[in-house]
């Protein structure tokens, strides 16, 4: 009993530590503040996958009346949960390939660049124009032009632990 | 799986529907999949800016942190030379050797340069004075051809610059109203691809594109000396349309260290020393601002609460040589003695340095006062002058740099040192020596006026604090810049000296400029460069860059990739050249002995050691391993790295020694050669060694540094080859080849 609860105190001190380490990065004044448009970054490099919606949303919560910055104080137990809780988990290798196929009608085994750009700036959480061609910069197979998406997967989600 | 049932039921309850069309998937589901496919991208993204982030990061602390060793080994040198005249009645004058005295500029040097012949193999730019078109097309020619440029053209050319420069006021004044947009530049710190993109893509200097460059020209690149004749080249072809301002490391103690000084010895061996002579001359010659329109002042660093630019034009610049040599002082007046034999006391052996407050003299912040700028920022919206032009980045930027909230007050060295506030601590190697507050002789107002407008960078709080990081020059705040730019009707201040990764950053609410001008500063693909244009309307609009030296572009991945690989080794270098004191602080922690401690006190060890503040439990799994049970394994810090070439007579201690300070060394030696023929005597190198051995406090035995001195001297002919002997002290790392092989698989597999 008291070596459970004795684990469970370390992950969420642990939890805190990584939270503020990756706030800290942010942290330009070292006020414990970082400006709410690189709160993003921040969810993300702390291993969630929110979608757009759910990061507005997290941010309603955090942001205080609409200064456009955030308080460490206010961010550390909503982010807190969010890692306690796995609330935002990682795309599962084989899902992301199924979405790939959906998009691929023809199943052809990649997507056009075009045939991309479509979906990621006319779909979903819309791609900016920025994104998208630093996506294509990327993920694009320099001699054929086009993505492969069954390689980019294993490839780009193992990334080292940071 | 929520997302994979559904995929299941929707295309089969759609089946019948989407049979005749093309098998388009019903729209609910490519949004599906669409939403996926980008919410896993962003984060991809932010987790490689993450990592890009992290690496800008150790590279700024580890360069701030080696221009700070930079400035106490300066301040080492003046004093020896202002207080001591020989070390050893039979030794040579070493310290008179160490840095030439102040010879009257105007004599000599001057004609010699007609003396030297050309031989007719010579197929580079034969120059003819006064300079035309096509000696200037000639120029940029030969250099894209990789050529060098005879050192006779190299010392007329420089003596003809000094002669204009002589001419010249402290402060240059422009106006648009006779010219076209004026071009202003950054640091290039000879990267001479990124000066020729400049002129490629904005044109050559002529009356229609006139230009300011804003010191910087030389060091840490490979082709300052290119760089810099062409600069020179167009200042003399058209000197109302070509301005240059003189920059820190314009500055013959700063080209010793960080390359310019080994680039000329390297290309010219005969004349070396004279072109440096003469380029001594001519960068302290250079003005030291510019003024456009009366309304933008361009200065290289920046400014402080003294700054006055009446009394920067009356000043006779050439006087200050260098930034880094102290105006002299009397020896009341440095309190070392009592400080040098305070530190020797402290210390016990070589083996480990204390970490007392006592011995930290390099820097009494806490670590998230010293917290360096970071290269990102966001573009304030409120900032009224546009930078539309062509700034396509990625991450926008923010205006407000990183600087120390506050700085508290220093701890007192020890009790036995008088704490007194109105005395300067200047650091100086690794003890403290107290120094009276400046005293108002017009040489010290002179040289601290020159050094603010060269060293000092900006910061977000106001007042106006000594920029300890740096070691010179000041942080100023936004109230600083108000209160001179209206003293003197002026509406903008623009600087450099600082690396941004959009090549440009907007500060003090749009009143302060900084614009870099060199590319991939830290590594490939690390920053853009950016040049600004003003015309009549004195509006800035910002040009950004990049060389990119391989021919297919690299992804974002490739790059952060490799300046990540790039980062991490310096910062194991740092790691391994402060091993001892690193064992010695984590075995503080691991009482039984264990090798291991928790990543905390791991972090902090590292932290209070290497006092560079960076994120260390992020980096950990790139510097250490951990073990089963989650504690780090401190040790495997330093398996993959060695030194270079193992020599017998020296312990450890010396190699850490040696491994730290070589840089240090490397410029000691430099001076003491003056034939720059890469050997010294067996005699100067005992000299140098004990003398630099005192006052760093190591103690190593005398007979240790003759047996070493005996060895290295490889063919007993009484002179040493100190580049061999510095290799002997790098730092190899053991997994070099492995990870270039597993670099190439890598990118071998990937579809680019």
């Amino acid at each position: 009993m008291a070596e459970s609860k004795q684990s469970a105190e370390v992950t969420v001190s642990d939890v805190h530590k990584t939270i503020r380490a990756a706030f800290e990065a942010f942290d330009y004044e070292s006020n414990n503040t970082v400006d709410v448009r690189e709160i993003g970054t921040i969810i993300y490099s702390l291993g969630c996958f929110p979608t757009q919606a759910d990061l507005h949303d997290l941010i309603a919560e955090v942001e205080e009346d609409h200064t456009g910055f955030i308080q460490l104080d206010s961010f550390l137990p909503v982010m807190s949960k969010v890692l306690l809780e796995h609330k935002f988990p990682p795309i599962p290798e084989d899902l992301l390939l199924q979405a790939f196929e959906v998009l691929d009608k023809e199943k052809k085994g990649y997507l056009e660049p075009e045939e991309l750009m479509k979906y990621m700036t006319q779909e979903g959480e819309l791609f900016t124009q920025e994104e998208m061609d630093e996506m294509l910069t990327a993920l694009a197979d320099h001699e054929k032009n086009v993505v492969f998406y069954k390689d980019l997967i294993s490839q780009l989600t193992i990334d080292p632990d940071m | 799986m929520g997302c994979g049932t559904s995929v299941a039921t929707e295309t089969q309850g759609k089946i019948i529907e989407t049979d005749d069309t093309v098998k388009t998937p019903c729209p609910a589901l490519t949004m599906k999949a669409a939403v996926l496919i980008q919410r896993w991208y962003r984060r991809y993204m932010a987790r490689l800016e993450m990592r890009r982030r992290y690496t800008w990061n150790i590279f700024q602390s580890i360069e701030y942190a080696g221009e700070q060793d930079q400035l106490q080994l300066s301040s080492f040198f003046s004093f020896m030379l202002d207080n001591f005249t020989q070390l050893n009645e039979n030794g040579p004058d070493l310290i008179s050797q160490l840095l030439d005295p102040v010879v009257d500029p105007w004599l000599g040097r001057e004609t010699g340069y007609n003396l030297i012949p050309v031989p007719e193999s010579y197929s580079g730019p034969r120059l003819s004075f006064p300079l035309s078109v096509s000696d200037t097309s000639a120029l940029l020619g030969a250099f894209k051809e990789q050529q060098t440029l005879h050192a006779r053209y190299v010392l007329q050319l420089l003596y003809e610059t000094k002669k204009l420069l002589k001419q010249m006021p402290n402060i240059t004044h422009l106006s648009t109203s006779y010219t076209n947009e004026i071009t202003i530049c950054g640091d290039l710190h000879g990267r001479l691809d990124d000066l020729l993109l400049i002129f490629y893509k904005n044109g050559l200097p002529s009356a229609e594109t006139p230009y300011v460059f804003n010191g910087d020209f030389v060091d840490r690149g490979k082709k300052s000396i290119e760089v810099v004749v062409l600069l020179f080249a167009y200042l003399l072809l058209y000197p109302d349309y070509m301005h240059l301002n003189r920059g820190n490391h314009e500055d013959h103690i700063m080209n010793l260290r960080y390359g310019f000084t080994r680039e000329v010895m390297q290309k010219y061996k005969t004349h070396g020393r004279e072109i440096l002579q003469l380029f001594q001359d001519v960068f302290s010659l250079l003005p030291i601002a510019t003024v456009i329109d009366g309304k933008i002042l361009i200065v290289h660093g920046g400014i402080s609460d003294q700054t006055n630019l009446d009394f920067l034009s009356s000043i006779e610049r050439h006087k200050v040589k260098s930034a880094l040599r102290f105006p002299r002082r009397s020896l009341e007046q440095l309190d070392i003695g009592q400080s040098c034999s305070q530190m020797k006391r402290g210390r016990s052996t070589a083996s480990s340095r204390p970490s007392s407050s006592c011995s930290h003299s390099k820097d009494h912040r806490t670590p998230s006062q010293r917290k360096r700028r970071c290269g990102n920022r966001r573009q304030d919206s409120t900032v009224s002058t546009s930078s539309s032009s062509s700034s396509s980045s990625s991450s926008s930027s923010l205006c407000s740099p990183r600087t120390p909230s506050s700085l508290s007050p220093h701890p007192c060295p020890s009790p036995r040192m008088p704490c007194n506030v109105n005395v300067l601590q200047v650091p100086f190697l690794d003890s403290l020596s107290s120094v009276a507050p400046p005293l108002p002789p017009q040489q010290d107002l002179e040289w601290k006026q020159i050094v603010d407008i060269l060293w000092s960078d900006p910061k977000t709080q106001e007042g106006c604090s000594p920029n300890i990081f740096r070691g010179g020059g000041c942080y100023f705040g936004p109230d600083v810049t108000q209160r001179l730019l209206l003293k003197h009707g002026l509406q903008l201040l623009i600087r450099s000296h600082e690396c941004k990764q959009e090549g440009y950053e907007l500060c003090h609410g749009g009143q302060v400029i900084t614009i870099f001008s060199a590319s991939n500063y830290y590594e490939e693909g690390s920053n853009r460069g950016a040049y600004i244009k003003v015309g009549r309307e004195l509006v800035p609009r910002f040009y950004q860059y990049q060389v990119s030296r391989t021919t297919r572009k690299l992804t974002l991945t490739q790059r952060v990739r490799v300046a990540e690989g790039s980062a991490l080794k310096a910062l194991k270098e740092k790691l391994f050249s402060h091993r001892s004191e690193l064992l010695s602080g984590l075995q503080q922690y691991d009482h039984k002995n264990t090798g291991n401690v928790s990543v905390s006190e791991w972090a902090q060890v590292l932290e209070s050691v290497l006092r560079l503040d960076l994120p260390w439990r992020t980096l950990r799994p790139h510097l250490a391993r951990l073990a089963p049970d989650g504690s780090v394994e401190y040790k495997s810090c330093f398996e993959d790295m060695d030194s270079g070439i193992p020599l017998p007579q020296v312990t450890p201690n010396m190699a850490e020694t040696l491994f730290r300070y070589r840089t240090d060394i490397e410029i000691i030696f430099n001076i003491i050669d003056k034939d720059h023929s890469g050997l010294i005597s067996v005699e100067e190198f005992r000299h140098t060694w004990r003398l630099f051995s005192a006052h760093l406090g190591v103690d190593i035995d005398d007979r240790a540094i003759d047996d070493l001195a005996r060895s290295i001297d490889f063919n007993k002919d009484g002179s040493i080859d100190f580049t061999e002997f510095l290799e002997a002290f790098r730092v190899v790392h053991k997994l070099d080849n492995k990870d270039q092989q597993l670099n190439e698989k890598m990118n071998g597999d990937r579809c680019s």
